[in-house]
């Protein structure tokens, strides 16, 4: 009776999930990529082509901007990753009791604050009337004001910024789960600081440093306010070129194909990034 | 004394750790020879972890000096010290496989891959691994994890291995095993061990000098013989083996001390420990439960202090079956061993028994000075 | 590196000196957002001109403050909406696929399992687009072959509320999978001794065992939901939510009316958070 029981539960259970997958996840994005392969040849008519993906080849600026998302988005990556490793160590192996939980509480503050909001504040403090560079003048670092606004420094910034959180928590969790015990006796052996780093500590902590990674990497990537606020006219990236294509220029058989090619390049990505870290998918989203 | 002393390995001298107003170590000075098997055995808390960290260097004292082969180890940081640790858990570092783990030392000092390949074997082969090195970690079972251990510090060939009760976490039987295997292999490397336990046990069969602590201090440093026959305090004489403990106070007497105990049995003893005793004083005489003869029925039993009494509880555990008895008289009650004859094969509870023992198997200490404020240190070879 | 071990008084000191300094970056532009919903300018800018309130209660002409500001009140009325809908929804869709993925054995459950992780790592302008183009699909197919005008199907506030619980459902999921792994069945077989049946014991044993996971992911829910952006941009009809106003306001020109809703937020979202905390707390 368990074994029937149990067979029905299950039907019922994955009635929703697949409903919610297929019709939201999966059948959307089969669509975009049927769209992304039609050529509109008159009024309600279409016929199968690569014309958009042709385009994208031929482009310079599709595929300059393409490339340039991608190594910032990398480069963002990177910094965030060396930025909260410090950060992550403090919190985890360095405090203890009512600081620690502070300190990691104070780390997931800007989470609770609307991506728009935090983007806002980064402007009011990089533009010329701005904060810092008012606080330059007063210092008389610089003798007037300094526009920081609307340079690739300033995207680099918002992007570091407002992908902080994702690096520092799985790199908490992981580093707290490491024994103090392993580094004691790595030193006891002979070990110094840096090998230490290099032999127990990053590779003990790379599933973390993985699933920061992807998710930051990946939230660069799909990033819209941050270039298009931070990084004003010439920011170039790519979600900015989907929306325009979409919205502006309504031609969705070139968004979609512009979705379908984002998509490809951030999976082939993370999938390298899984491979040479010998990390499984499942494992590191855990 | 011996004629020929081996040169001292690891010397502590007047040692003190405090950690806000708890004073965890007090004034232990020590010398372990080279070759030896050493223990710290005390119960939880009497501070032989905050000794052991400041031998591997995880601790600073806050005074007395720390000597390994007449080099002052102050200031020097764990990774420089000769010596190295096996830890409580054993820290076997788990992205690693056991040969990386066991050459990890070895890479620290820029020895050549060939050289450390070649070592690595040579160390596995002497633990009785011989074959581990592609292992994983988890792979290993209890047992091969604990030598693993042990090979990662033994193949960078310390002056000193410590060793932080790492039999604590596998089950009986193979604690039993493990000890017999860790002694051989501290006989077949010739390093010295100092190893820290609060399990009797494994420190009397393994080592050859055992230093018994207690609220930081050292109470006494003796050959497990010599803490079995000769406790110098009481507290050894309570926490090695088993012992009776009786309260009493001192009555002088024609042919030796005696005491009379609370219960007001009278009995002789003889006097133990540093501390002279005097008429009238408050005393606790010790009786291992090992040596006291019993008889069934009542007999005489020819030694120094008779009894008789009554079984209370049998307590069957094959070789080492002991019998609770409550005295007829006093209401003194006892933990005695039983004999391995078919004779006692059916005592049952209530049955009557004649107890005996030897004034020299009661050994007396003045009560009440025993615990906190004796120096460690000169205990007598055995 | 650790406690434990001996290191320099200049590698302490610099430590705790970069930590601080991280976290001043972390505080910087918020604490600044909010301070100049204060100052007493037109601009969001340097000069300081002084203390004022008039970026929430003036009514105009001159300056209107966002309790008077009809367009912004409207907005979050919307967010507000599409926020609890999203929220009901998610909890709901995601406690039932917590019971699927830690209870059930069936065939593909890997395959699934990775599909239920996708949401996380689609952009959420990719995700935005696909559903965009998805729904209109199906509303222009039914119009040219059933005349049927779906109108629902359109850029909208619907259209919205299921592009967010597209991906909030995942995050929803792996919180509430995250508690209930740690449940103990014996407690259901427990109950199921003491003559509960299989669904009293979920909804008497399980479920209030899941309470903090639920009240955590909701919050989770409505909060992100409130404050999307990229899926709801591509989504959005004529009804838009309030991250969407802020968005074309900021175009047009900051105002300090912007730092005085973004504090709004900010408040409200603390509050949230004080709210899970003291939940989490109490249980």
């Amino acid at each position: 009776m368990k074994s029937d029981g149990l067979r029905l539960g299950t039907w019922l259970l994955l009635g929703p999930a697949l409903l919610w997958l297929l019709l939201l996840i999966v059948l959307p994005h089969v669509d975009m990529l049927l769209v992304s392969l039609r050529q509109r040849t008159g009024f309600g008519q279409y016929q199968t082509s690569t014309v958009h993906y042709l385009a994208f080849f031929t482009e310079p600026l599709y595929w300059r901007t393409f490339m340039r998302t991608a190594v910032m988005s990398i480069l963002a990556t990177i910094l965030t990753l060396v930025i909260a490793f410090p950060v992550a160590w403090y919190i985890a192996k360095m405090v203890r009791g009512r600081v620690r939980s502070l300190l990691f509480m104070a780390c997931l503050v800007p989470f609770w604050v609307s991506e728009l909001v935090r983007t806002y504040g980064w402007m009011i403090l990089l533009r010329e009337t701005g904060v810092v560079s008012g606080f330059l003048q007063w210092t008389g670092l610089a003798s007037g004001s300094v526009e920081m606004l609307y340079n690739d420094v300033a995207v680099m910034v918002g992007l570091v910024y407002a992908s902080m959180l994702f690096m520092v928590v799985p790199l908490v969790t992981t580093l707290d789960s490491l024994d103090d015990c392993l580094i004691e006796a790595a030193y006891d052996l002979g070990g110094n600081g840096w090998s230490v780093l290099r032999e127990i500590v990053i590779p003990f902590a790379m599933p973390g440093i993985v699933s920061g990674c992807i998710v930051v990497f990946m939230l660069s990537l799909g990033n819209y306010l941050t270039p298009v606020l931070l990084g004003g006219k010439g920011s170039m990236w790519f979600t900015e070129q989907i929306f325009t294509q979409f919205i502006v220029r309504f031609n969705w058989e070139q968004g979609a194909a512009f979705g379908v090619l984002l998509l490809v390049l951030s999976s082939l990505i993370v999938w390298l990034g899984l491979k040479l870290t010998r990390q499984s998918f499942t494992e590191v989203m855990r | 004394m011996s004629l020929q002393t081996p040169p001292i390995d690891l010397q502590c001298q007047n040692l003190c750790k405090t950690f806000g107003s708890h004073r965890a170590v007090r004034e232990i000075s020590f010398a372990i020879p080279s070759g030896s098997f050493f223990s710290i055995l005390g119960p939880s808390g009497c501070g032989k972890t905050t000794l052991l960290r400041m031998l591997a260097g995880f601790l600073e004292p806050d005074s007395g000096d720390i000597r390994i082969k007449s080099q002052s180890m102050l200031g020097v940081p764990p990774n420089k010290r000769p010596l190295n640790m096996v830890f409580q858990h054993l820290a076997l570092f788990p992205m690693m496989s056991v040969g990386d783990n066991i050459g990890y030392g070895l890479r620290r000092r820029s020895v050549g891959a060939d050289e450390i390949r070649r070592r690595v074997a040579d160390v596995l082969k002497r633990v009785g691994l011989p074959d581990a090195a592609e292992k994983r970690v988890d792979q290993l079972s209890g047992g091969q994890k604990q030598r693993i251990a042990l090979a990662r510090c033994l193949v960078l060939e310390p002056t000193v291995l410590l060793l932080d009760e790492p039999l604590g976490a596998l089950d009986l039987k193979l604690r039993e095993q493990m000890k017999i295997e860790l002694k051989q292999l501290q006989q077949t490397f010739g390093t010295t061990f100092v190893y820290i336990t609060h399990d009797q046990s494994e420190a009397m069969v393994m080592s050859d000098q055992v230093a018994v602590m207690n609220h930081g201090r050292f109470e006494q440093v003796a050959s497990p013989q010599a803490l079995y026959y000769a406790p110098a305090t009481p507290f050894v004489a309570g926490f090695v083996g088993d012992s009776n403990r009786i309260e009493g106070r001192l009555v002088g007497g024609g042919e030796g001390p005696r005491i009379l105990s609370r219960h007001g049995l009278s009995l002789a003893v003889s006097p133990a420990g540093e501390h002279p005793l005097e008429d009238g004083a408050g005393v606790e005489a010790f009786v291992r439960p090992e040596s006291i003869r019993v008889a069934r029925g009542v007999h005489d039993m020819a030694s120094d202090n008779q009894l008789v009494a009554t079984v209370e509880t049998v307590l069957f555990d094959g070789a080492n079956s002991r019998i609770e008895v409550r005295e007829s008289v006093h209401q003194l009650d006892l933990l005695v061993r039983l004999p391995q004859t078919h004779e006692f094969a059916d005592l049952r509870r209530g049955e009557t028994v004649s107890l005996g023992w030897m004034s020299g198997q009661t050994l007396c200490f003045a009560s009440g000075g025993g615990d906190g404020d004796r120096g460690g240190g000169q205990g007598g070879r055995g | 590196m650790i406690p434990t071990l001996p290191r320099s008084n200049g590698v302490r000191v610099g430590f705790v000196a970069y930590v601080m300094l991280f976290f001043a970056y972390l505080a910087a532009p918020l604490v600044i957002v909010g301070l100049f919903a204060f100052n007493d300018s037109r601009f969001p800018a340097l000069p300081w001109n002084g203390f004022t309130w008039d970026w929430f209660f003036a009514s105009g002409p001159e300056r209107t403050g966002v309790f008077h500001d009809r367009a912004v009140l409207r907005s979050i009325a919307t967010s507000a909406w599409v926020a609890g809908f999203v929220t009901f929804f998610s909890v709901l869709f995601a406690t039932l696929n917590a019971f699927l993925f830690e209870r059930h054995q069936f065939p593909g459950k890997n395959l699934l399992y990775i599909c239920m992780l996708l949401p996380l790592v689609i952009p959420g302008v990719i995700l935005g687009i696909s559903i965009l183009v998805f729904a209109s699909g199906i509303a222009n197919r039914a119009d040219a072959l059933l005349n049927l005008e779906l109108d629902f199907l359109r850029p909208g506030l619907v259209l919205v509320v299921l592009g967010q619980f597209a991906f909030l459902t995942t995050i929803a999921t792996l919180i509430i999978s995250a508690r209930l792994r740690k449940f103990d069945r014996s407690l259901e077989e427990a109950a199921l001794n003491l003559g509960a049946t299989p669904v009293v014991a979920i909804f008497t044993i399980t479920l209030p065992y899941l309470r903090p996971a639920l009240v955590g992911a909701a919050l989770v829910c409505f909060l992100m939901s409130f404050e999307n952006f990229n899926t709801t941009l591509m989504l959005v009809g004529s009804d838009a939510p309030l991250t969407i106003t802020l968005f074309s306001r900021l175009r047009e020109g900051a105002t300090p009316l912007l730092n005085a809703v973004s504090l709004l937020l900010m408040l409200g979202s603390s509050l949230l958070a004080l709210v899970s905390i003291a939940f989490q707390r109490k249980t």
